[in-house]
């Protein structure tokens, strides 16, 4: 049994038992949603590409960017639309380069002159900066007072506690992107643990006073929010569509679509829904007759399909990095995507092509066949990234949002 | 509903036991990380090594593996976050810091972290909410144990 399996049964059945003395705060963010098929007709198309991003001296690979538009909270006038925004499933919450923004939005307070930061882990590193509110307009939907980050590094001084998550990416280079949309799983970014007090608050919510900044506890409301969520309608998840790729091409286009069954455009049709963990929002895979039991993930801010290892899938990884995988031909593989509850199941197709001769040229940054291991040995991993949305259309519903499918989250396609 | 574990209850079924240093450190230097971390220790023991687990509060499940010499040769993470990795990775954290930052340069985009250097191994997987890592020095893994063995 995985420690955090144990953990989470250890964790219920103590809360059965002491919930009337833990002082357990509640769990809802507070926002609820109806059902499907509410005969919207709120525009919820956004056009995206992947292209190679904003920073120049840097560019992305497999990124899929797009606009929002933020205002002052209230303005119609205090606006400004921004490009080069990363649309990241792997994630929840609006976060913003500083140097990207022009407007001013409202900095989240606690008090006199103490103001809100926020330090997001990534599996690379982490960013830094004001917890600040706007509203956020993406296609025809709206996010009134969405809380997002404002990326700073220079904001007041990064704790020790923060930059020990690895590399700070608060800059355009280390970033790659004006900004990361998260359209994610997760109603918020960091959950229950952050409105804990004590040593359960992993963390992520500063308050600060100067120079000086502290861990505070963070409600689930203030915490970044999945914008999605503050939609008035379309407001239970997002279809990520894109185009299909063959080898390497400079762009690709693509379509979000939010709400899911809440409009003619959004239906599921016939999409398998594969349930997901609700709370470490993975699925299964199996491939060559192992299961990888609540490993599996679909991030769409992943630039490869990073997976296993060199040693277990039998593919060389390239000589001049070790991140990426360079087979001597293009091998065709074959895996199956199962729900967390061991529910639906489906095979996937994908390519593992010569990460070497597929990068060759920078210009071109939509590469299908781009895959890398994940970690190993022993400790796997299956991070659908980029690659696996080309040429489908992927719903990701959001955790404890109303479907016609059910309750998020899931992904389907 | 509340999914998170009540921490402070976890606590009270603690096996209060020597600690672990960072990796590569010493393992009778100083309970440092189970202090730091504020977690729950368990100790088992095999002919080639010492493996320590700790719970920290905020739910990070992690190991560090004992050398029957006293040193800290590999760590593991899983959990909702990444532990306190100054911590954890010691003297390693500032090569750590550097190798993902040109490895993230190198990537041209965002993902998991897959540093080979002759004297330190680092994988981060998963994503928000979710986390794996872990890290090792090849050079220090006692006789007979192998890489598939840190878990």
């Amino acid at each position: 049994m995985k420690p955090a399996r144990l953990q989470r049964l250890l964790g219920l059945s103590l809360a059965a038992a002491l919930a009337a003395t833990a002082g357990c705060s509640g769990g809802s963010s507070g926002i609820t949603t109806g059902g499907g098929g509410s005969g919207s007709t709120t525009t919820n198309m956004q056009a995206f590409t992947v292209n190679t991003g904003p920073a120049a001296a840097s560019p992305y690979v497999n990124g899929a960017f797009t606009s929002v538009t933020v205002c002052a909270p209230g303005s119609t006038t205090n606006c400004q639309t921004i490009g080069g925004i990363l649309l990241d499933t792997g994630s929840s919450g609006l976060r913003i380069l500083s140097s990207a923004l022009t407007i001013s939005p409202t900095q989240q307070t606690r008090g006199n002159g103490v103001l809100i930061a926020e330090c997001l882990p990534f599996v690379d590193g982490f960013t830094w900066g004001p917890v600040q509110t706007v509203d956020m307009t993406i296609a025809g939907e709206q996010a009134k007072s969405l809380p997002i980050q404002v990326i700073n590094g220079s904001f007041s001084t990064i704790p020790n506690s923060c930059s020990s998550n690895g590399a700070p990416e608060n800059d355009l280079s280390s970033l790659g992107a004006n900004g990361i949309l998260g359209i994610g799983s997760f109603p918020e970014d960091c959950g229950g643990g952050c409105t804990e007090s004590g040593a359960g608050n992993p963390g992520l919510y500063y308050a600060c006073t100067g120079a000086n900044c502290e861990v505070t506890t963070e409600s689930l409301s203030s915490q970044l929010q999945n914008p999605i969520i503050l939609f008035p309608t379309d407001n239970n998840g997002v279809i990520f569509q894109l185009d299909s790729v063959s080898g390497a091409q400079t762009s690709v286009s693509g379509s979000l679509i939010f709400g899911i069954g809440t409009q003619s455009n959004n239906g599921l049709g016939s999409a398998t829904v594969y349930g997901l963990d609700p709370e470490l929002g993975n699925f299964t895979t199996m491939f060559n007759g192992q299961t990888y039991s609540d490993l599996a993930f679909l991030d769409t801010g992943s630039n490869a399909i990073y997976f296993l290892g060199s040693n277990t899938v039998n593919i060389p990884t390239c000589t001049d990095v070790t991140f990426w995988y360079c087979p001597t031909t293009t091998q065709n593989l074959t895996a199956t995507n199962q729900a967390f509850d061991g529910g639906a199941s489906g095979p996937v197709d994908f390519v593992v092509g010569n990460a070497d001769t597929l990068t060759t040229n920078e210009n071109d940054a939509a590469v299908n066949g781009l895959a890398g291991p994940s970690s190993e040995p022993s400790m796997f991993a299956f991070d659908w990234g980029l690659p696996f949305f080309f040429g489908r259309k992927v719903y990701t519903s959001i955790e404890g949002q109303n479907t016609p499918a059910g309750t998020g989250p899931y992904v389907a396609y | 509903m509340n999914r998170r574990i009540p921490r402070g209850l976890l606590a009270l079924l603690l096996f209060p036991l020597p600690a672990c240093a960072s990796l590569g450190g010493d393992v009778t230097t100083v309970q440092a990380d189970q202090v730091k971390m504020q977690g729950s220790l368990r100790t088992t023991s095999n002919n080639s090594y010492t493996l320590h687990e700790i719970q920290t509060s905020a739910g990070v499940a992690v190991k560090e593996y004992v050398s029957t010499s006293g040193k800290v040769f590999a760590v593991t993470w899983q959990g909702p976050f990444h532990p306190d990795l100054r911590q954890l990775l010691g003297t390693y954290f500032d090569a750590f810091t550097q190798a993902e930052q040109a490895q993230r340069a190198q990537r041209r985009g965002r993902g998991p972290v897959q540093i080979q250097q002759p004297g330190l191994v680092v994988q981060v997987a998963g994503h928000m909410r979710a986390f794996l890592g872990k890290a090792y020095v090849p050079q220090m893994l006692p006789a007979g144990v192998r890489a598939e063995d840190i878990r």
